[in-house]
């Protein structure tokens, strides 16, 4: 599967960015061969609606999961409507991150949607 | 004439000032511009009467004829729409009611549909008038426009503008003649009071200083001002006869004559300083 980490720089080895939507890079990896993708995140220094933004872009990418540390509610709402998991990382590189997720020691984070933060359309 | 009342950041002073000029200067009209906290109403205890409420454009979607195409996202420079495979998201906070969206959807597929994000309040003849946005919405300027919709353009018209140098500030301020920058003595004043000036220069509007909780210990923002070539209307030492009327809505003015007289003084200087 295709998961997406944010992180702070442009390798695997890089340290994961706890930070979702302003992170400046999310590396997309597959998880059964370890390839990668490395994107810069364009929202990283947008006004507003960073997480908003950071969440199409996931959808773009066509990733199933993300690891990142805090989410707002605004890109947690785009990322349930595409049904992608959300998994809390540890403060580590993001391959060992990726490692976790394979082992399932990774916490998946609560897709609940707090009220008024999106309508759909 | 119209002035407009700035600070660098909050708790300077601004309002005392605004709402003092307001009580000194015959038929004079006060607007707050400051949305998000109005606090001129508590000194001046105007008899609101009129009450309107402020109205933007969100776009909504019409799932029957959208296709997903997603260039309603890609035209959003705000990023307040996301496409989901068959889901379209909007996110009417963060909206800046541009109407780009509408624009580029190819099906015709966008409304624009009504959504009130505050208020503004009017006393009978419209001398006082105070804009108040809805907790939770960032985006003040719609409610600042409307309030600048109900200038007396033949009156004396202070705008007590929010607190920073924000868009907010700027939209405040756009068409003023003069402009007077409240600055308190203490190292983020002199900083505060630096950008302040920087904004108006920017603007090409007159502007002067006035000194709030003076004191002879700090005077950072007189050799600021000095060098600068900038005047210094007025200076308010600190004193616990204003901090404790200012506590129970009393206004240095209505505290003594003196001053009444100050207050007086400063409003010819903006007089004659927005006519130089
Ligand atoms: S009106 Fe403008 S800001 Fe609002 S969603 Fe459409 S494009 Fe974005
Ligand atoms: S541009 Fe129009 S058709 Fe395309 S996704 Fe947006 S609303 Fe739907």
């Amino acid at each position: 599967m295709l998961v997406a980490i944010s992180s702070k720089g442009n390798s695997m080895e890089c340290m994961m960015d706890p930070r979702f939507g302003r992170a400046e890079y999310f590396i997309i990896a597959d998880t059964d061969t370890m390839e990668f993708e490395v994107v810069e995140n364009a929202a990283a220094v947008a006004g507003g609606g960073a997480g908003i933004t950071s969440g199409q872009l996931m959808i773009d990418k066509d990733v199933q999961a993300v690891i990142t540390g805090n989410i707002g509610p605004n890109a947690m709402s785009v990322l349930a409507a595409a049904n992608i998991e959300i998994y809390r990382g540890v403060s580590a590189s993001v391959k060992e991150n990726v490692e976790k997720l394979n082992k399932g020691l990774l916490e998946e984070i609560s897709k609940t949607v707090p009220p008024h933060s999106g309508i759909n359309g | 004439m119209k002035v407009g009342i700035l600070s660098g950041k909050g708790g300077t002073g601004k309002t005392t000032v605004s709402a003092s000029l307001a009580a000194v200067v015959p038929s004079c009209q006060y607007i707050d511009c400051d949305v998000e906290e109005p606090n001129g109403a508590i000194f001046l205890k105007p008899e609101l009467k009129e009450k309107s409420p402020v109205k933007v454009l969100v776009p909504e979607i019409d799932m029957t004829k959208c296709n997903f195409c997603g260039l309603c996202a890609k035209a959003c420079q705000f990023n307040a729409i996301a496409v989901v495979k068959d889901k379209v998201l909007v996110f009417p906070e963060i909206c800046h009611h541009c109407g780009a969206c509408k624009i580029a959807c190819p099906n015709d597929a966008i409304l624009e549909v009504e959504r009130t994000i505050g208020v503004v309040e009017a006393n009978e003849d419209g001398t006082f008038l105070q804009g108040k946005l809805d907790v939770g919405e960032p985006i003040s300027i719609p409610i600042i426009n409307e309030l600048k919709k109900h200038i007396k353009e033949d009156r004396f018209v202070i705008l007590d503008c929010p607190p920073g140098a924000s868009c907010a500030v700027v939209n405040s301020i756009e068409g003023c003649d003069y402009c007077v920058l409240i600055a308190e003595p203490t190292p983020f004043g002199l900083h505060d009071i630096k950008i302040a000036v920087q904004l108006v220069k920017n603007m090409g509007i007159p502007f002067g200083v006035v000194l709030n909780k003076a004191s002879n210990d700090n005077r950072s923002i007189h050799h600021f001002c000095q060098s600068e070539g900038i005047e210094i209307l007025m200076a308010i030492p600190f004193s616990k006869e204003i901090a404790e009327g200012y506590s129970k809505g009393i206004l240095p003015v209505e505290i003594n004559d003196l001053w009444n007289e100050k207050f007086k003084k400063l409003y010819e200087k903006i007089e004659g300083g927005a006519h130089k």
